[in-house]
């Protein structure tokens, strides 16, 4: 067993851990964070993408002691405190971009971090940016969609994705 | 389009047609969701299944013992601990008398027939633990001779996937439009033709792959059992499992919580559920079991994999006469549960939207040691549409002809419509003109074709190819009068109940199940017109036997065609019953009342009236209510259809081919889908794009293989390839309505068009792209490989090698397509 600190959607957490453990599964199994999910065995699919450090990653494939002394952000964690939701939550459901909704935190929060590095996607580059993403309900199209409103919504181009509600 | 979340302050606007946002999103957004997988409860064990490496076998010797001594492990069993208690999973379509149906067990006791077959189970404190012990199982297997190969398995003298049986043929299922009366004799039209062209086109072993992979929670009470698991059928799966474990059904509860996706790939009761709910009973404990993606892909049901051989013939100026099918359809090892009606729903739907004089269908239903196939999106009908639309392709090729011009001269035109087919089958509306020239305007056609021509006269390396399809399919699964006659065990009607609380907030029940169609939102828009009661004092309950007693689930886009109309069935009963007690309160005859907006009014006298909540409030109270009435608005009903719905749609493709690498590129996709009335535009277009991504994948992308040792080699998702974002392009989508006539909301379905209308327009694409090469057939999928051998080497080489997928290790052939030959045209 190993020691592991680490913050998760603002709460700390120590706890004691095999070293094989992935982060995803002491993510739904000891934190019952199951907002995160798992959609492969080969990190392919990318459902259980979470940011680690602000940074997305996939959940099976970094290992739980590997978030020793860093800070996680799930699905869960993603709305604002007051729970108004993300711009980019907003977005996913203005544009209808969610069908099933499994793939749905994962591709969320790889958008997350495709926002952060270019605010301002052209629809290839939205496409690009999440091909490690699978869905296989929407065709993606309104994902695509989606991350683009949240981004112009973000950087203050168009209107606040938290305008309806 | 516009999408809303606010109702309009004034006079509601119907509902219906509306791009509500979906109420489903809220918990799936917020990552606050119910996935089977999600469940924890107290003292629950976690189920891990060995599997079998092996594609036919005898199990000589079974030792679990090894893996009770391993941490954490509470039990382990293999087939013969539970040979008296599994049953067999059953197969409710016996397409004929004589099928053969060997038995399923849901643990192998003596054989195995598939590789990923379970044949033990352990039982441990935590999925970890039960994962590790797996490995001190002990098991020899005796290896049998494998069959993969379709054709050959039906040879004389062939090896044989089921010993006990007498051929690996399970059935043959024929229909033949002279001996129907539906039509003329085949043979004798067949033997008339001025111009006959035949094909052989394979129609490849596709996975379903919903993104969530399989789960199942069984806690037993009592005598019964509850289970959730991840289905389509949560009401099927009930009743099956009542027949199968010999549990009496209303001690059985079955709840589908959120699932995460399905088509199709969820329409099933698994020797999963079966083994969960055995160990759970056998402990008195709460068990789970969870798949991963590997076990999903190579044990649960896989879909298509059939090799069709089309004939049709016409006269020289293009009239199409007679069409001739024979199919052989991959059963697998073992027939699930509608396994062999598969192949058999497309039987109805190869002449299309096409006046045929005669046609035959032969489907013969074959055994081979590879994972069952059942129910993909679409289910018969992509198979069917493909194979129509390749071969009228292949036919306006032989015949010099225009390929929209010879559709155009064959289809049932707009005036002549109902039509009843030579299937006996008739086609309440359709425009296909329409449908056609509103797709033809969008995608540019005209300008297109003259950039093709232009390419080809300067050799571009990068050439243009157009694909048609125009389409038709039939929804609303379906008559059980039909489906009696189609021996298929249910019927196909659908249940709904409304009730109305004392706040005037309204429950409405429903049977069918969904898992990201979008029910919540449309059924709430349809009642919220019907009674005329906000959108959001709304509530849809479905997915739990408990609370949704009655229902046939989600499939074969029925769901609102049948299961819709019965919520507005049940809603015409509560607003007759409400009618009644509103004119008690009005002092009125309840003929003098008008009813809209949700308001009661005496016609022709102005006043205030009485809404449906006053209404129900007043009946909660009860303490006025006309004499002999029973305080309760609440409805059930339990719609039957008459007939099906046939929605149809022009789909086209324009497609860039890099000859010098073989890729293919969509440049451009438009689709002009007649559905019929539309509830909620946002869910539809929705729906289409999810379609087309599957159907354009089976034309790009995916393809199940098996080595010559019968293993799965495309057993990930880095080998089964679904396509990403950067794989698909963006779509162009449009409507015509053309409202069905057989159902009060004029709809028609839209769950599988995309799926079933798109593989052929891509297909005919490329091959249009690549004529000047004489070749008229790629195989699907048409890899880069494959277009690229076809250009450089000829058609008959365009098979895909499996040796070069990486989870091979190995020289190989692939022999699930392995008789492909080309098609010749005489």
């Amino acid at each position: 067993m190993t020691r592991v600190n680490v913050t998760v959607d603002g709460v700390g957490y120590t706890d004691e851990v095999e070293p094989r453990l992935l982060l995803v599964q002491y993510l739904r199994e000891r934190l019952g964070k199951v907002g995160t999910v798992i959609g492969c065995d080969t990190s392919n699919c990318g459902a259980c993408t979470v940011l680690l450090n602000g940074k997305s990653v996939k959940s099976c494939s970094v290992l739980a002691v590997q978030t020793d002394g860093g800070e996680v952000v799930t699905v869960e964690g993603l709305a604002n405190a007051d729970g108004s939701l993300h711009p980019v939550q907003q977005a996913f459901h203005d544009k209808h971009a969610l069908q099933c909704g499994f793939c749905t935190p994962g591709m969320m929060m790889a958008a997350c971090d495709l926002l952060r590095e270019n605010p301002n996607p052209s629809e290839a580059e939205v496409r690009e940016g999440i091909e490690g993403n699978l869905c296989r309900c929407t065709g993606y199209q309104n994902i695509v969609a989606a991350v683009q409103a949240a981004g112009a919504a973000m950087s203050g181009g168009a209107a606040s994705g938290e305008a309806s509600a | 389009m516009t999408a809303t979340d606010d109702r309009p302050a004034t006079t509601p606007a119907p509902e219906i047609g509306q791009a509500r946002k979906r109420k489903e999103d809220q918990h799936l957004i917020t990552g606050r969701t119910t996935w089977t997988d999600n469940m924890t409860l107290p003292g629950m064990v976690h189920l891990a299944i060995l599997r079998s490496p092996m594609a036919h076998a005898t199990i000589s010797n079974i030792d679990v013992s090894g893996a009770l001594s391993r941490p954490g492990v509470i039990a382990a069993y293999s087939g013969q601990d539970f040979a008296d208690t599994q049953g067999v999973i059953p197969c409710a379509w016996p397409v004929t008398p004589d099928m053969v149906n060997p038995g399923h067990p849901s643990l192998a006791v003596s054989q195995v027939n598939h590789v990923g077959e379970a044949v033990a189970v352990v039982v441990a404190r935590d999925k970890a633990s039960a994962q590790d012990a797996l490995e001190a199982i002990e098991i020899d297997y005796e290896p049998l001779p494998v069959v993969l190969d379709m054709e050959a398995a039906v040879a004389d003298g062939a090896d044989l996937v089921h010993g006990h049986t007498s051929s690996n043929r399970s059935y043959t299922w024929a229909f033949e439009s002279g001996a129907a009366g539906t039509g003329a004799p085949i043979d004798e039209v067949l033997g008339a033709a001025e111009v006959t062209v035949k094909r052989r086109f394979i129609q490849q072993r596709l996975i379903p792959a919903f993104m969530e992979p399989r789960s199942t929670v069984v806690q037993p009470i009592g005598e019964g059992f509850t289970m959730w698991s991840a289905t389509q059928v949560p009401h099927i799966l009930r009743t099956m499992l009542a027949l199968t474990l010999g549990v009496a059904e209303h001690k059985v509860r079955v709840i589908a919580p959120d699932v995460g996706g399905g088509f199709g790939g969820k329409l099933q009761v698994t020797p999963e559920e079966v083994i969960t709910t055995l160990v759970a009973r056998k402990l008195g404990k709460p068990a789970k079991y969870t798949e991963s993606r590997s076990e999903s892909l190579m044990s649960a049901h896989h879909g298509r994999d059939q090799i069709q051989d089309i004939t049709i013939t016409a006269q020289r100026d293009g009239t199409v006469t007679g069409l001739d099918v024979h199919l052989y359809a991959d059963m697998g090892a073992y027939l699930r549960l509608v396994s062999p009606g598969v192949p058999v729903l497309g039987a109805f739907m190869y002449n299309s939207i096409y006046k045929f004089q005669a046609y035959r269908f032969v489907c013969e239903g074959v055994f081979t040691n590879k994972t069952p196939t059942d129910a993909y999106r679409g289910a018969g009908r992509p198979e069917a549409t493909f194979a129509i639309e390749r071969i009228m392709t292949e036919l306006a090729d032989e015949l010099g002809m225009d390929p929209m011009e010879l559709r155009r001269k064959n289809w049932i035109k707009h005036e002549e419509f109902p039509f009843t087919s030579v299937c006996g089958l008739t086609y309440d509306s359709g425009n296909y003109e329409a449908a056609t020239d509103r797709a033809l305007e969008l995608i540019g056609w005209d300008e297109l074709r003259a950039e093709q021509a232009q390419r080809r006269e300067s050799k571009d390396p990068v050439q243009l190819g157009l694909g048609i399809s125009t389409f038709t399919e039939m929804c609303g699964l379906a008559p059980s009068r039909v489906l009696g006659s189609l021996d298929y065990a249910a019927g196909g009607w659908e249940n709904a109940a409304i009730r109305v609380l004392a706040t005037g907030k309204v429950e409405v029940v429903t049977g069918a199940s969904a898992h990201g169609q979008g029910h919540e939102t449309a059924w709430s828009q349809i009642v919220a017109d019907q009674l005329g009661v906000p959108f959001e004092d709304i509530e849809i309950i479905h997915g739990d036997t408990q609370s949704s007693p009655k229902g046939l689930d989600t499939y074969g886009s029925r769901s609102l065609v049948v299961g819709a109309i019965a919520v507005v069935k049940a809603a015409e009963k509560v607003v007759a019953k409400a009618r009644r007690i509103a004119a008690h309160m009005l002092e009125a005859n309840e003929d003098d009342l008008d009813f809209a907006g949700g308001t009661f009014k005496v016609r022709g006298v102005p006043g205030e009236g009485k809404s449906i909540q006053e209404i129900a409030f007043a009946t909660f109270a009860a303490h006025d209510l006309p004499d002999g009435m029973e305080p309760s608005l609440d409805a059930d009903a339990t719609y039957d259809p008459e007939n099906f719905s046939f929605p149809h749609g022009t789909h086209l493709c324009a497609i860039d081919i890099d000859t010098e690498t073989g890729h293919a590129k969509i440049r451009k996709y438009v689709c002009v889908d007649d559905i019929g009335h539309v509830i909620n535009p946002l869910i539809v277009d929705g729906q289409v794009h999810g379609g087309l991504a599957q159907g354009i994948a089976q034309a790009l992308y995916e393809e199940a293989i098996y080595d010559e040792d019968g293993n799965l080699t495309t057993g990930t998702f880095v080998d089964y390839l679904l396509p990403s974002a950067a794989d698909l392009p963006s779509f162009t989508t449009d409507r015509t309505v053309s409202p069905s006539t057989s159902n009060p909301l004029g709809v028609k379905g839209v769950g599988e068009a995309g799926t079933i209308a798109s593989t052929p327009a891509v297909v005919n694409a490329i091959v249009d792209a690549l004529r000047p090469w004489g070749i008229n057939d790629i195989q699907m999928p048409c890899t880069p490989e494959r277009v690229w051998r076809a250009i450089n080497e000829g058609a008959e080489h365009s098979e895909r090698d499996p040796s070069g997928t990486v989870a091979y290790g190995g020289a190989s052939t692939s022999t699930s397509d392995g008789t492909y030959a080309e098609g010749d045209q005489l």
